[in-house]
């Protein structure tokens, strides 16, 4: 099912180039030219789970219920949620070592920034917005809850405090946006003991996973998440095993707001469609008026 | 021209049973209400993070407007294209859709996670955005509707109410206007509705996400608007013991024949072009209930009206007419929920208990409100049955 499912998404990127060529050419990515962002490396991630507890501290996050100390929650396979920004889950895609034991493979998951955000189109009122310095920023004062960038967002990532009453939030990663404006690194990149990621600018970074790829192909698959993927994001993985392996979502190449920007400007440029229609309904309106008007006056001097 | 006389107010007897159960479901409904308002939408619904929409936006809203398209649809046909005698079902139409967009901004109201802030939308504009505009359309078009109401109220009490009486002139006057103004905000936001599911291309099922999706919904809500009126005239003809204007609702069924087969033609021909047919028998709950949507809500229907016997028979069109509006609602709802289907989801979204409750309140409060409506004000032209004869 899913094979086929993404065939047929395949063939929609190329059927909504080809057969809404006009409006489609006519979208133009609004991607910063070369934002900041991060390279995950799932080769030396070793699942310390270090920085899920920086995110907390840094973003002033509800203290969980199991201490971060505890490596058991990486084998639940968690999601960012209200509470977390990031979480860290083991995988055992079957790779085994000289002792036989399987390799456990660990995976950060947190907001990808992507380039051409879907949450940043589809929000109602422009909350959430992609910076210049690559973040995907959410603006609460604006934010009226409508959860649109949720059914957006194609790698699922914004969570929603339902269990607020009043003043509930969108919570996702925010790539350390303040941290970010004072020149710092965000907070997990710079707790990381490993190096497991790398901060810096995106073409720095796409540069520095070719070359971890090239120099060492026994121990990277040829594919950098994110490179392409929903028309590319600010975070970046590179992995030892295929990446649908680990719970990443298969997410077309195209960025997800095209099509749908490009109908909506396709009809609502200057207005023109609603202007025209409203035009001619006006014009067979009158038309019809005048005709019963006449009619209803020949009638009476019959 | 018409047969028909004026419409007049039914003044027919308003504590039916009917009425006594249409209460007790509002009162149900207030209660889950305050559940949601005193304990939030995570402890009142089912939404998770996975289904951050459920029932109050595939069903209160969604199809709220869906089914208000009769509004735009008799009004374009009996004071735009000059089809006058349709115009005694104009009015019951309008009041529906103001009655039914009324609670579609009312559920929207009680379904976002900051009611407080609803407002913002007006200052803080995104224009990539298909909801904003969604939303504006919306807005405009409630007040619209209203507006076209007006005079409606004006004829019964405009006398009394002096402030009344005037709106009611004003409207009068630019009544063309306001009419033509309908029509094109239902096209942009019924289309706009289908165009909300756009950008998740990978979390709608095959069998619905099409780059035509604006075009299904609008071809979908203009086909539905003539089928609602004859659905609704069925309920309230019947529940009120008036006679059961056959002789509009007959001829107003042949428009359904050209526009729910234009409809049928491009949603199949659309399918067949993207080759997702080959969903259609793989036995998942999405593709029976495509199957069901289509087969039982739109062929079936289609079929049944085609035939004169069923444009003259009053049972036999109600049934087509509610199969039609039938099969518009599950679109809405396979559309928004079950053709939604996130790649991670630990468990598929059910409501809660509270959730069909407010949802069930909404629509007992819109029957309950037309009611009232019909009964004091001049909405209906149909006679009562004992006074025809």
């Amino acid at each position: 099912m899913n094979m086929t499912r993404r065939v047929f998404l395949s063939g929609l990127g190329a059927s909504a180039l080809a057969g809404a060529a006009g409006p489609a050419q006519a979208w133009e990515s609004k991607a910063p030219d070369d934002p900041l962002g991060c390279l995950v490396d799932l080769a030396r991630c070793t699942g310390c789970r270090k920085c899920e507890q920086a995110c907390n501290n840094v973003n002033d996050l509800p203290e969980p219920d199991t201490l971060f100390t505890d490596l058991r929650l990486l084998d639940v396979k968690r999601r960012p949620d209200a509470g977390a920004y990031t979480v860290v889950n083991r995988y055992f895609p079957g790779k085994v070592d000289d002792e036989n034991q399987l390799i456990p493979v660990h995976v950060k998951v947190q907001c990808m920034h992507c380039q051409d955000p879907a949450c940043a189109s589809a929000c109602i009122t422009g909350a959430l917005s992609k910076k210049d310095n690559g973040t995907v920023h959410y603006d609460v004062s604006k934010c009226i809850g409508c959860r649109y960038c949720m059914v957006a967002c194609p790698f699922q990532i914004p969570a929603y405090e339902y269990h607020k009453t009043v003043t509930p939030k969108v919570m996702k990663c925010t790539f350390c946006f303040d941290r970010l404006e004072e020149g710092k690194k965000p907070g997990c990149a710079e707790i990381c003991p490993v190096e497991a990621i790398t901060f810096g600018k995106r073409s720095m970074l796409l540069e520095l996973a070719r070359r971890r790829i090239r120099n060492d192909p026994g121990r990277y698959v040829d594919h950098i998440y994110g490179e392409k993927e929903a028309g590319g994001t600010s975070w970046l993985y590179v992995s030892p095993v295929p990446f649908h392996q680990l719970g990443f979502i298969d997410v077309p190449d195209f960025p997800m707001p095209r099509l749908s920007e490009s109908i909506h400007k396709a009809v609502y440029s200057y207005l023109w469609a609603p202007v025209a229609l409203f035009g001619m309904l006006y014009g067979v309106k009158s038309y019809n008026d005048r005709r019963d008007q006449k009619q209803a006056g020949q009638g009476g001097a019959q | 021209m018409s047969h028909h006389a004026e419409p007049r107010p039914t003044e027919s007897r308003f504590w039916t049973p009917g009425v006594m159960v249409m209460v007790c479901f509002m009162l149900a409904g207030g209660v889950a209400l305050m559940a949601r308002f005193i304990g939030g939408l995570g402890y009142a619904t089912n939404l998770t993070d996975a289904y951050p929409w459920g029932l109050w936006i595939g069903i209160d809203v969604a199809t709220g407007v869906a089914l208000a398209a009769g509004g735009f649809s008799t009004a374009a046909l009996a004071h735009i294209f000059g089809g006058h005698r349709y115009e005694a079902v104009t009015r019951p139409a309008l009041l529906t859709a103001a009655l039914g967009y009324t609670f579609v901004a009312i559920g929207i109201f009680v379904d976002i996670g900051r009611p407080w802030a609803i407002w913002k939308p007006m200052f803080f504009h995104n224009y990539t955005s298909v909801l904003f505009e969604v939303a504006m359309c919306v807005m405009t078009y409630l007040t619209v509707l209203w507006l076209e109401f007006v005079p409606i109220a004006a004829e019964r009490w405009g006398e009394k109410i002096r402030l009344l009486g005037f709106l009611g002139r004003i409207s009068t006057k630019v009544m063309s206007v306001l009419i033509v103004l309908g029509v094109v905000l239902s096209f942009m936001h019924q289309s706009g509705l289908g165009g909300l599911m756009l950008i998740a291309p990978t979390k709608l099922h095959p069998l619905w996400y099409t780059p035509l999706l604006p075009l299904l919904f609008l071809l979908s809500a203009i086909s539905v608007g003539y089928p609602m009126v004859i659905f609704e005239t069925g309920v309230a003809t019947k529940s009120l013991k008036l006679e059961s204007e056959m002789d509009i609702l007959g001829p107003l069924s042949r428009f359904t024949i050209l526009l729910l087969g234009i409809y049928m033609a491009v949603k199949l021909g659309d399918m067949f072009y993207r080759g997702t047919h080959v969903y259609l028998l793989d036995g998942t709950m999405q593709s029976n209930a495509f199957l069901l949507e289509v087969g039982l809500g739109v062929i079936l229907p289609w079929l049944l009206i085609l035939s004169p016997k069923t444009r003259r028979s009053r049972t036999r069109l109600f049934t087509a007419g509610a199969l039609i509006v039938g099969g518009i609602v599950l679109n809405r709802v396979n559309v928004f929920l079950i053709g939604f289907t996130p790649p991670l989801a630990d468990r598929p979204y059910f409501p809660s208990f509270a959730e069909v409750l407010v949802t069930a309140g909404f629509v007992a409060t819109i029957m309950f409100l037309y009611r009232v409506a019909v009964t004091y004000l001049p909405v209906l032209s149909a006679r009562s049955k004992e006074v025809s004869v």
